[in-house]
């Protein structure tokens, strides 16, 4: 087959562009076309897979140790601000490439089935795949506009899906709050393009990188503060502390949305910039530091909330919060390598136990539906048992679960270990990373409690969804357990990905990258653990995921638990963690109630009602009323009063006249 | 020559004209005042002539012109008043006010 050329990279995204304009026009037409609609939708995606593919072999076989940047046209050319509209197709956004695309063709392949009964189908796929497009955008930018684009876009699309069911107030609310929250982190990314603007005069990704080392003293306040700008932007994109509590509501949308967007492709925009501006954050040890840092934190308190959490997907949501700390470590200590890594086997396995919450909920559905009943078809409380009739989702979300739980041989074993031996390795010289190290580890202990429990409390013990409800529940059609099997199988393979040289592998996926994480590795060496140590980090990481899952199956009592209508109100610190450690109403109380009482009470009914309409509009007016009473009296209608004002001003002027 | 009794003459008559526009509500009357002024001036722009050229004689034809058309439309409009109203008396007529 002759090569195509490579600057035909834009095929890529635009392929569901074109699939949003096509179901985007069938939605506004209401056109009922669903086996159309599937076929656009999932087929842009596939074919998108496969032209990534090709891409990604043909770039492969260049050895290209610098990107490749195709300009397309110029975008913004504005005085010294040149920026193109430009791709880049690197290592790294290889990878992402075929991460974004494979997995985004599997979840809406798996769409087909969840959201058949919808009578939103097209509007939805339209979204789903303008989504993968901006999604696309994102990381295949060539400078810091475009990448903001897709970062936006996404942003967007992440807004439309949560509130897909916009008829529910909950929903809408949940969207706007995504929105909202993630403002707040676009501003960080907003000020950091700035600052970088300003120093260096360019945005293109390859001349900022390569200006980088002189323009800024390392460790200057400059760069820190463009680092924590951008590490802002990445705390409102992916989730952590303290723009996090937009994640758990986005489960509002429909589980596919939360399994594509708000597990394994959008939230890890963030590790995606952390690593693609490892050379800046390199040159600046605070800002890996508050990376490292936030990502320790977050990693921990996220897994302690998913200890308490009811709701199957919240669980879900909680963990991908802690998850997204992980990669935060990784990429903060500088091992871009593992951070990437881990998000890839982290879009596996979380897509994975994703779209095996969306089974079970699809099941539970349908079975409250067949009858009638108005339960909650999320709430663990009254599941149960489901393996019974679940056994495909059952099995394969096992092996989920025992990924992100760190048990070999699976994907994510392999990932977490690597961040977490890479941590251990930095606190040799920087002590604060030992604190890093062991949050983390605690995390991993908690991760491997919560997951069990979720397996234990859906799929095992006995059934508590009702008599009559139990026999509606069955597994979902082939077109939904497909993409699960595939999932499954990448989550058990994928550690392969990159073995380290410990277990006798070639560490493929670092070796794959060097190229880009080569200018950061220079400007700040990566610390080896001695053989010894390495195997020890490796024994503990095994042993606390076997205590944690061991914990969970004796402690936990599936069979004692209760329906959820029935379930009494936990207390204690139970509560405090199914509450969420109140961080929602700590931020209602402290942010939003004063904002709003300050746009409501000062800013609408002093500044607007009292000062502008007030004084400066009614003000205005009323002058000119006075001015033209007093005018008005003037004009008697007398002649002869006319006159004598008339004789007055004549001799008026004549006297001045005169003198 | 008699440049000031012709010029006293004048400013009392125009004094004369002023008073009794001011004062006088009948419009016919302000009417007469008011050719009393314009013939006040009429005089002194004569009476100037003598000294300063013949451009203020040529002038006066002027204003007597435009005397005569202003004669001609107040009338007129005084006329149509009194039809209208049955009098002249400006203290009536007052209706175009603030």
């Amino acid at each position: 087959m002759p090569a195509l050329p490579l600057s035909l990279l834009w095929v890529v995204p635009a392929l569901p562009l074109l699939g949003f304009a096509v179901n985007g026009t069938l939605a506004l037409t209401g056109t009922r076309a669903r086996p159309v609609v599937s076929v656009v939708g999932v087929g842009t995606l596939l074919l998108a897979f496969a032209a990534a593919g090709l891409a990604v072999v043909e770039f492969a076989a260049l050895h290209s140790p610098a990107p490749l940047v195709f300009r397309y046209w110029e975008w913004l050319p504005v005085g010294e601000l040149q920026v193109a509209f430009a791709l880049q197709l690197d290592q790294l956004s290889a990878v992402m490439l075929l991460v974004v695309t494979g997995v985004g063709a599997l979840i809406h392949v798996f769409s087909i089935g969840y959201m058949r009964e919808d009578p939103g189908y097209a509007r939805y796929f339209a979204y789903l795949n303008l989504f993968v497009f901006f999604m696309l955008i994102l990381v295949l930018g060539a400078s810091f506009p475009v990448m903001f684009v897709g970062w936006e876009g996404v942003g967007l699309c992440s807004y439309l899906l949560i509130g897909f069911w916009f008829n529910a107030q909950i929903n809408a609310d949940a969207g706007k709050k995504a929105f909202i929250v993630n403002r707040i982190g676009d501003f960080g990314f907003l000020v950091a393009m700035f600052l970088i603007f300003w120093r260096i005069g360019s945005l293109d990704f390859v001349a900022v990188f390569a200006k980088a080392a002189t323009a800024f003293p390392p460790g200057g306040a400059l760069i820190t503060a463009i680092t924590l700008f951008l590490f802002l932007g990445c705390t409102g994109k992916s989730a952590q502390i303290p723009l996090y509590t937009w994640l758990p509501d986005a489960m509002q949308g429909p589980t596919p949305v939360s399994a594509l967007i708000h597990a394994a492709t959008m939230v890890t925009a963030g590790v995606y910039l952390v690593a693609r501006c490892g050379v800046l954050f390199a040159m600046s040890p605070t800002g890996s530091a508050v990376v490292a840092g936030v990502g320790a934190l977050t990693a921990l308190f996220a897994a302690t909330i998913a200890l308490k959490q009811w709701d199957i997907k919240r669980v879900l949501a909680y963990s991908t919060v802690s998850q997204l700390g992980y990669m935060f470590i990784g990429v903060g200590t500088g091992a871009y390598a593992a951070g990437i890594f881990h998000l890839a086997t982290h879009a596996f396995f979380k897509a994975l136990l994703f779209l095996g919450s969306g089974s079970v909920i699809h099941a539970m559905h349908q079975a409250y539906h067949a009858t009638h009943a108005h339960d909650d078809a999320q709430d663990m409380r009254n599941m149960g048992g489901l393996a019974r009739y679940l056994p495909w989702t059952a099995a394969l979300m096992w092996v989920a679960t025992l990924a992100i739980a760190g048990i070999p041989p699976f994907a994510g074993f392999f990932s977490k270990d690597e961040i977490l031996g890479a941590a251990f390795a930095e606190a040799t010289a920087r002590p604060i990373w030992y604190a890093f190290w062991g949050m983390g580890i605690t995390a991993a202990l908690l991760t491997a409690f919560y997951m069990t429990r979720l397996m234990l409390y859906t799929f095992h013990g006995p059934n508590r969804t009702g008599d009559r409800e139990r026999e509606h529940l069955h597994e979902a059609p082939w077109v939904m357990t497909a993409p699960l099997l595939v999932l499954g199988v990448l989550t058990l393979l994928g550690g392969g990905l990159n073995i380290p040289p410990l277990f006798g592998g070639g560490a493929l996926l670092e070796q794959w990258l060097a190229p880009v994480t080569a200018a950061a590795d220079q400007l700040r060496p990566p610390l080896e653990a001695a053989a010894g140590t390495e195997w020890a980090l490796v024994a503990a990481a095994v042993l606390v995921a076997a205590l944690g899952m061991f914990a969970a199956f004796r402690l936990l009592k599936p069979a004692a638990l209760v329906p959820a209508r029935l379930a009494p109100p936990e207390t204690g610190l139970a509560r405090l963690l199914w509450k969420k450690w109140y961080v929602d109403e700590l931020y209602d109380a402290v942010i939003v109630r004063p904002v709003m009482w300050v746009s409501r009470d000062v800013l609408w009914k002093l500044v607007d009602n009292r000062l502008v309409d007030g004084w400066l509009v009614n003000g205005t007016a009323a002058v000119s009323r006075a001015l033209g009473w007093v005018g008005s009296r003037l004009q008697t209608g007398e002649v002869g009063t006319y006159v004598v004002l008339f004789v007055i001003g004549v001799l008026a002027v004549l006297g001045a006249a005169v003198r | 020559m008699l440049l000031g009794p012709s010029l006293t003459v004048s400013a009392v008559l125009f004094a004369l004209g002023v008073a009794g526009v001011l004062v006088r509500r009948n419009a016919i009357v302000i009417f007469m005042c008011v050719e009393l002024m314009l013939n006040a001036v009429n005089l002194t722009f004569v009476a100037l002539a003598q000294d300063l050229g013949v451009g203020g004689q040529i002038f006066v034809f002027f204003v007597m012109a435009v005397a005569a058309a202003e004669a001609a439309v107040g009338l007129a409009i005084m006329l149509a008043i009194y039809r209208h109203r049955q009098t002249v008396d400006l203290r009536n007529i007052n209706l175009l006010k603030g």
